[in-house]
This record gives structure tokens, C-alpha cells and sequence, in this order.
């Protein structure tokens, strides 16, 4: 199985733009939908349309089932202890506010602290702040070195008996280096702090095991994992899950209700209010077997092939600054590059790459304190994914020297 | 030129291009054009929100006459203000609100433009609008 085959299972990228052939590079944000989670989805829309966990009909009884395998899928992908602890949500950022919240509300309290890193996205970090308003907390943030490297030396000093939680990204969306957070839980957890990693990027890119990151919450999107958008992943540690309250109230949530007083489902139950989405939530199954292929066909050879030649262009090109960059043979790189040219805008650069037929991110990547950190209004980043080939690699890297020759 | 042939002209001038690239080198070479706009003129209330880049437009109104000068921090962006101030500028209020603005259209400049950043383009062309009519 070669990246051609690979490229098969993905309709849209055989697609044009601008009658050139298309290259996405923009896998980051979200990543093209392999074609067997498009025929699940479809599958179930047409077939077994129905609300799950409700009814006894037939209908019924296979949407449910389809969306309880992709929660055992999920569970065996993170190597979770049981299925309770595997709660769908509508993606990474309704997972962080979940547990900001409910969290927040069982052992938060004023005067308290919470700890993040400046190199998280905006959703690891607004929602610790909602959290921290309503209890009269304090929000606490590791920095990053000049390399993007965090400066996990200073998290001991950090951390004080008030510190009731910490959030940290797996893999920054910004700076494509993957975080220390099995030394990180530790260090927590020898004070007593819980940890949350954000695994948008890094259930990704890294083969997770939460069982021996020992985290206490993980969470990711399934858009950025081959699967259908609007699908999220929060995984708890059953103790914490157990000692929460629910985030929101609604169908299926409940054990019995009256006016009165109502008691709640047991897990993961208690935390999906409501009538999910489960056509969606139900593809997360196929793009977990589509990962598993990718892991058992040894295409990683070829996938840091073209990491390589893009660090490697782009950090010896004198006109280029790329933030992240791996300091030590500790840090793994992932094939995410953010970076700025000198005297040229990231936008003009995007959409000149654009027209080329290249799709690349420009702007601040929902992740302005980490913009201000390195002086920066925005930068371009370009993502790549199993399914890119060297070729369009080498053609980005011309393609980026025209647009810069036609900008300066 | 009154307005309208000056919008027709560019209009024209917009069709001679056939590829995308080009049209952006033009407006790259705009972009280039429009000089001195003075640092003390990039304030807040001179600002246009709405784009990934940073637009400043000032103006001045002599004898009924409006005059805009305008920057960016990108070059492109700061080609299609350059544009649209050579369309607009040196013309009264009346003349500016006479036009239905469709040239950004016709030259198929914002559906050329993903959503954010032709949000710019409306935001730019509403800013100049909106400084025609404090000035009728
Ligand atoms: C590191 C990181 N955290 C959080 C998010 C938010 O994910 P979503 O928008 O799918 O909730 C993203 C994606 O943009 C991300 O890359």
C-alpha cells in the first residue's frame, strides 16, 4: 500500500481549484473525510435513521448500536479502561467546556488556581477563564521558550497548593511539537493536580495510551481525524467523571425526574443531554479502523520524509522565520509548520498560494496569546497529512518562493 | 473621466487579465503605488475591521471635494484600497453615493475573495460610503 492507494480513499482530493490540482495543506484545521466514513454517514441516513438509546424499534436498536461500537472504537484507540469513561461531545471545544465546568463546579473555589500554557489554542483557554470569572479563580500560564519548546523547568514553582487543575495541549496547533504531558502529569500529580491534555493534534499524530500518560481528561475532535465534523471525544478518568455534576440537563441524561428531584443516567450518559448526533458520532468507528491501516502499512518513512524536507527548507532559508522549532533530540516534530517571511504579509502569501492551487492557513490560528508572544500579528502554516505526497511538497516550496519573489 | 467610465475602464483593464495570478501581480503593483500615508494616521477610529490585514483609511474634503488616502499592512489588500480610492477619491459625496459600487463584482474581485476577507472588501466600501454621506 503506497500514498496513491491512500490518496484513493479521499474523493475530495482528487478535486481542482482554480483548474490546477488541488494540494491541502491545511490538514490542521480540518482534514479531508475518508470515503468510508462519507458511506457510513450516508449508511445510516438512509437505513437506520433513528433517535438512539429511546426506542425498542429495529430502526432504533441499529443506530444505536452503530453509535455505541464507535464509542467501544474510541475506547480501545485511546486504550481507556472502560466504555463509561468515553463521553461524545460536539468536538474539542465543547469537551473543555464541559469539563471546565462541571469540573469548576465540584472543586473550584475563590482564590483557587488553574494552570495553561501560552501555547494553547483559544479554546483551552476561554473557557478556563469563563470558569475562573464564575468562581473568583485565578488563571495561572507556563510560558514557551524561543523555540516553542514549553518551559516545563518553571511548572514546579507554578504549581501551589491552591492549583486545582491543568490544561495543556498535546501538540500545539501552532507550533507542531509534541509536549512532554506524560512528564507533565506527573509532575502534577505529585502535587494532586488533575490534567486535561488537548489531543486535537495530538491523537492525530501520536499513538495515544491514556492509561499510561496516566491524564486524567483527554479530548479531541473527530473532523481532524478523518471523521464527520460536529464529533468529539472526551475521555475521563471514571472518578473524576463519577464526582462531576452534568454540564447540561435534558433527555436521556436522567434516571427517574420529578419536580421534585431528579437523579441522573450513570455514565457516560449523564454527560449527553439530548438527542446526539449520532450519523456523525457513528463515523468516528470507520476513521479509526482507516488510522489503524495507516499504522499497520509502515507509511511513516515516507510521511517524515516530507517533515524532513520541509524543516529542513524551510529553516534554511534565511528569509523564513519558523516558530517551533525542535531543540533537542527530546522533541518530536510533527509535519505542522507555522511561520513568517520577512517584509511579507501571511495573507498576500496565502492567497497567492491559493490561486496556485494551494490550500494553507493564514492568520493568528486561534491562538493570539501565542501570536503576541512572538511579536506577531498572524503567520502561515502549512499542515500535512498521511495523504500528501512529496511532490505537492516540492511544489509548495516553489510555489512559496514565486509568491515570495512576486510579494517582495 | 466621470465615475462611470473611470469603473468602466478598470472594469476593462481587469478583463485583459485571464489568470488569477495576474490580476494579483496588478493589484500587487497598486498596492505598491499608493504611498505615504503618514504613521500618524494609523489610529483606531481610521481602522477597517473585517479583514485578516490592517486597512487604514483617512480623508479630506476641500471645496465639496473628498480625498482618501489609505494603507495596509498587506500588500494585496492595500491594492484593492489603492483601487478603490483611484475610483473614488477626488470626487464629491454625491458622485461617490451615485455608484452601486457592483464594479468590485464585475471584476470578479469578490467572489475572488474567500468570506473573510471579501468581509474586508464590504467593510472597506461601507467605510467609504459611510464618509460620503457624513459629507452630502
Ligand atoms: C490544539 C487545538 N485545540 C482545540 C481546537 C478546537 O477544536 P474544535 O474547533 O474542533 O472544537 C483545535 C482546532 O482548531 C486545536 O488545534
Amino acid at each position: 500500500m503506497d500514498v496513491n492507494y491512500i490518496r484513493s480513499m479521499f474523493p475530495a482530493l482528487s478535486r481542482k481549484v482554480y483548474g490546477k490540482d488541488l494540494v491541502y495543506f491545511d490538514n490542521a484545521a480540518t482534514s479531508q473525510r475518508v470515503q468510508s466514513v462519507i458511506d457510513e454517514w450516508n449508511r445510516i441516513s438512509a437505513e437506520s435513521n433513528a433517535n438512539i438509546h429511546r426506542a425498542v424499534h429495529r430502526l432504533a436498536d441499529e443506530a444505536t448500536q452503530a453509535y455505541e461500537q464507535a464509542r467501544d472504537a474510541v475506547r480501545g484507540f485511546l486504550n481507556a479502561g472502560s466504555r463509561e469513561e468515553i463521553v461524545f461531545t460536539s468536538g474539542t471545544t465543547a469537551a473543555i467546556n464541559l469539563v471546565a465546568f462541571s469540573y469548576g463546579e465540584a472543586f473550584v473555589s475563590e482564590g483557587d488556581e488553574v494552570i495553561v500554557t501560552e501555547a494553547e489554542h483559544h479554546s483551552n483557554i476561554v473557557p478556563w477563564q469563563l470558569m475562573c470569572r464564575r468562581k473568583g479563580a485565578v488563571l495561572k500560564v507556563l510560558p514557551v521558550d524561543d523555540n516553542g519548546c514549553l518551559e516545563t523547568d518553571k511548572l514546579d514553582d507554578l504549581i501551589s497548593p491552591r492549583t486545582k487543575i491543568m490544561a495543556v495541549t498535546h501538540i500545539s496547533n501552532v507550533l507542531g511539537i509534541v509536549n512532554p504531558v506524560r512528564d507533565i502529569v506527573r509532575k502534577c500529580h505529585e502535587k494532586g493536580v488533575p490534567v486535561l491534555v488537548d489531543g486535537a493534534q495530538g491523537a492525530v499524530h501520536c499513538k495515544v495510551d491514556v492509561q499510561d500518560l496516566d491524564c486524567d481528561f483527554y479530548v479531541f475532535s473527530g473532523h481532524k481525524l478523518y471523521a464527520a465534523t460536529g464529533t468529539g471525544v472526551l475521555y475521563g478518568k471514571k472518578r473524576w467523571l463519577d464526582a462531576m455534576p452534568p454540564y447540561m440537563g435534558g433527555g436521556e441524561m436522567v434516571g427517574t425526574v420529578t419536580f421534585a428531584e431528579t437523579t441522573f443516567a450513570p455514565l457516560p450518559m449523564k454527560f449527553e443531554a439530548g438527542t446526539q448526533n449520532f450519523a456523525s458520532a457513528a463515523t468516528l468507528k470507520q476513521a479509526i479502523k482507516f488510522i489503524n491501516l495507516l499504522n499497520d502499512n509502515k507509511l511513516e518513512e515516507y510521511y517524515n520524509g516530507i517533515r524532513d524536507y520541509l524543516l529542513d527548507t524551510l529553516t534554511s532559508d534565511s528569509r523564513i522565520r519558523l516558530y517551533g522549532v525542535p531543540c533537542g533530540t527530546n522533541e518530536e516534530k510533527i509535519p505542522l509548520f507555522s511561520f513568517s517571511v520577512d517584509g511579507v504579509h501571511h495573507e498576500d502569501l496565502a492567497l497567492i498560494l491559493d490561486k496556485m492551487g494551494i490550500a494553507v492557513r493564514s492568520g493568528q490560528m486561534c491562538a493570539e496569546p501565542l501570536m503576541d508572544r512572538f511579536g506577531v500579528t498572524g503567520m502561515l502554516r502549512v499542515s500535512v497529512a498521511p495523504y500528501n505526497t512529496m511532490e505537492e511538497a516540492e511544489y509548495f516550496v516553489k510555489c512559496l518562493n514565486k509568491a515570495i519573489e512576486m510579494l517582495s | 473621466m466621470s465615475l462611470q467610465e473611470a469603473e468602466n475602464a478598470i472594469i476593462e483593464e481587469f478583463s485583459m487579465y485571464e489568470e488569477w495570478l495576474d490580476k494579483y501581480e496588478y493589484l500587487i503593483e497598486l498596492g505598491k503605488s499608493l504611498k505615504d500615508y503618514p504613521e500618524s494616521e494609523k489610529t483606531d477610529d481610521k481602522l477597517i475591521k473585517g479583514c485578516q490585514s490592517r486597512v487604514w483609511l483617512s480623508h479630506k474634503v476641500e471645496d465639496g471635494i473628498i480625498r482618501f488616502n489609505a494603507d495596509s499592512d498587506a500588500i494585496i489588500t492595500k491594492g484593492i484600497i489603492s483601487l478603490l480610492i483611484g475610483l473614488y477619491s477626488g470626487r464629491t459625496a454625491q458622485e461617490i453615493l451615485s455608484s452601486d459600487f457592483s464594479v468590485v463584482e464585475k471584476i470578479g474581485l469578490k467572489e475572488n475573495l474567500s468570506p473573510t476577507r471579501a468581509n474586508g472588501l464590504v467593510s472597506m466600501i461601507g467605510r467609504i460610503r459611510d464618509i460620503a454621506k457624513c459629507n452630502l
